[in-house]
C-alpha cells in the first residue's frame, strides 16, 4: 500500500485548516479509508482538541523524530473509528524540533501501511510550514472569502510553486451566501479570479463548526450538517470521485460555480 | 571558498566550480565549525552559477536543519536571481547606490528580462532594465525596473518603472488595475475602473502619471 501525503495549509491563521484536517481525516475514515493526521504545529497544538483525543497523548511527533518512541507508540486511534489515527504535535517544544527530513522519513514509513496522510500545517510560511510541505504529495489551500485570507493563501500558492511542489487544489471556508448576495463578501468566482488553482472544496458558514470543535466531534460525522456534508464531499473529490458542489446561493450563482467545476 | 562577517551576518563566497562540489564543501565547513555557524544569518555569493529553485530550495533547507537561515542569493546570473527573488530570498545585500550614479551606467533599452509567469503575492522582481511578464501580477507582488514594464495580463500589484529616475519609461498592461504605479520619482494609485478592462499605456507626462487607451496603428 503506498499512502498519499495530503497537507493542509493556508498562510493566515484562523481560516480552518484544523477543522478541515479533522473533518476530511473522520470523512475519509468512515469511507472505509486508512488514515493518519500529524498535528504539525508543534508548540501550539490543537487537533487532538478538536478531534476529542487530548487525554490520550503519550507520545508525540518529537518523541518520534528524537526516537523515544515507535511510530506506532504515537498513534492514537480515533475513539469511533479504529482506522483513524492521530499523531500530535508536541506542547512543549518549538518548530525546530522536527526538520523537513524528518517529516519526510515519518511519513515514507507511514505510507507502507496507510491510505492517507494529512498533515495540519501551522500558519505562517516559516519551518513549520515547510516542514509540513516537505513530504506533501498534494497540498490542499484553505481560505475564507476575506480579501486579506486570499492574498496569503496567494503568497502560500507562490511559495509551493516555487519549491516546485505542483498546483494546490482550494477550499473557500465559511462562506455566508446571504452576504455574497448582498456584495458584502468575496464570491467563490472572486477567489478563483485571483488564485486560479482548481476549487476542490466549497464550505458554508455553519456556527456548529464551533460546537463541535468544543465537543471533539467533528461534524463530518453529522449526516444532518450542511458543513459536514460539504467537508464528505470534499473527501469523496480526494478519492477521485466527481461530486456536484453543493446547491448553496441564488441560481446565477450555482451556474457560475458549476462552471468553475467544470474547468478543473 | 570565502566566509567574512557582514554587519547582520556572514558573507560566503564560493568560487568557481561545478555546484555540487561547492555545496558539499559549503556543507563540510558547516559541519567541521558547527557552533560558529549556528545561529546565523547567511549571504551567499554563487558568482556565475544557474540554479534551478529546488537547488536552491534544498540548500536552504539543509542549511536551516543546521540552524542557518540563508537570507540572500549574491548572483550574477538573472536567471539565479529571479529564482531566488520568487522563493523570498534577497538578492542585494546593500542598500542601493543613489540613482544618479546608477543610471549614469546607462540601461540597455534593447532588451528585457523575461517573466513568463504569474507573480503571486510576496514576490519581488527587481531588474536594471525592461520587463516583461507574460501573466498576472498579483496584490501583494512588486516589480521595480530601471527600464519599462509590459504586462501581458492584469496589473494589480505595485509596479515602479524607471526605479532609477528614467522618466522616458513607460508600463503597459492588458487590464490595469495596480494597487500603486509609478514612474522615476512620481507616484499614482489607479481610479476604481468603469466597464470591461482594455489594454492601457502609462507615461509621464508634464510631472504625471497619465494613463491612455491602446490603440493598434
Amino acid at each position: 500500500m503506498t499512502g498519499k501525503v495530503l497537507t493542509i495549509t493556508s498562510g493566515k491563521g484562523g481560516v480552518g485548516k484544523t477543522t478541515a484536517v479533522a473533518n476530511l481525516a473522520v470523512a475519509l475514515a468512515a469511507d472505509g479509508k486508512k488514515v493518519v493526521c500529524i498535528d504539525g504545529d508543534i508548540g501550539l497544538r490543537n487537533l487532538d482538541v478538536v478531534m476529542g483525543l487530548e487525554n490520550r497523548i503519550v507520545y508525540d511527533l518529537v518523541d518520534i523524530v528524537e526516537g523515544r518512541c515507535k511510530t506506532r507508540q504515537a498513534m492514537i486511534r480515533d475513539k469511533r473509528l479504529p482506522d483513524l489515527f492521530l499523531i500530535p504535535a508536541a506542547q512543549t517544544r518549538d518548530k525546530n524540533a522536527v526538520s523537513p527530513s524528518d517529516m519526510i522519513r515519518l511519513c515514507d514509513e507511514l505510507r507502507q501501511d496507510l491510505d492517507w496522510i494529512l498533515i495540519d500545517s501551522p500558519a505562517g510560511i516559516e519551518r513549520g510550514f515547510r516542514n509540513a510541505i516537505a513530504p506533501a504529495d498534494k497540498v490542499l489551500i484553505i481560505t475564507n472569502p476575506e480579501m486579506s485570507a486570499v492574498r496569503d493563501a496567494d503568497r502560500v500558492v507562490g511559495l509551493l510553486e516555487a519549491e516546485e511542489k505542483g498546483s494546490p487544489s482550494l477550499v473557500v471556508n465559511r462562506l455566508n451566501p446571504a452576504m455574497v448576495k448582498r456584495g458584502d463578501m468575496l464570491s467563490v468566482d472572486d477567489v478563483y479570479d485571483l488564485l486560479r488553482i482548481d476549487v476542490v472544496g466549497i464550505v458554508p458558514e455553519d456556527e456548529n463548526v464551533i460546537v463541535a470543535s468544543n465537543k471533539g466531534i467533528p461534524l463530518a460525522l453529522e449526516a444532518k450538517s450542511r458543513a459536514g456534508q460539504a467537508f464528505r464531499n470534499i473527501a469523496r473529490r480526494l478519492n477521485g470521485e466527481q461530486v456536484p458542489f453543493l446547491e448553496l446561493e441564488s441560481q446565477g450563482l450555482w451556474d457560475r460555480l458549476s462552471r468553475l467545476a467544470g474547468r478543473r | 571558498m570565502q566566509i567574512k562577517g557582514l554587519k547582520d551576518g556572514l558573507l560566503v563566497t564560493l568560487g568557481d566550480a561545478a555546484w555540487g562540489i561547492l555545496q558539499e564543501a559549503l556543507l563540510n565547513r558547516v559541519e567541521e565549525q558547527a557552533s560558529f555557524f549556528q545561529g546565523a544569518r547567511l549571504v551567499l555569493d554563487v558568482g556565475n552559477q544557474v540554479l534551478k529553485s529546488a537547488e536552491l530550495s534544498a540548500l536552504r533547507d539543509t542549511l536551516s536543519e543546521h540552524g542557518i537561515t540563508l537570507w540572500a542569493i549574491l548572483s550574477n546570473s538573472p536567471t539565479t536571481e529571479s529564482t531566488a527573488q520568487i522563493l523570498g530570498l534577497a538578492t542585494r545585500i546593500h542598500k542601493a547606490p543613489p540613482a544618479e550614479i546608477r543610471a549614469a551606467k546607462g540601461i540597455d533599452h534593447e532588451s528585457a528580462l523575461w517573466v513568463a509567469r504569474t507573480l503571486r503575492s510576496g514576490v519581488r522582481i527587481e531588474y536594471p532594465g525592461n520587463v516583461v511578464i507574460v501573466g498576472d501580477v498579483n496584490p501583494g507582488a512588486e516589480v521595480i525596473a530601471s527600464g519599462s514594464v509590459v504586462v501581458w495580463g492584469r496589473l494589480r500589484g505595485v509596479v515602479h518603472a524607471g526605479a532609477q529616475g528614467d522618466r522616458d519609461a513607460t508600463v503597459c498592461a492588458l487590464d490595469l488595475s495596480p494597487t500603486q504605479l509609478r514612474i522615476a520619482g512620481e507616484i499614482a494609485v489607479a481610479p476604481a475602473r468603469q466597464g470591461t478592462p482594455k489594454p492601457e499605456v502609462v507615461h509621464l507626462k508634464n510631472g504625471r502619471l497619465q494613463a491612455e487607451p491602446w490603440t493598434p496603428g
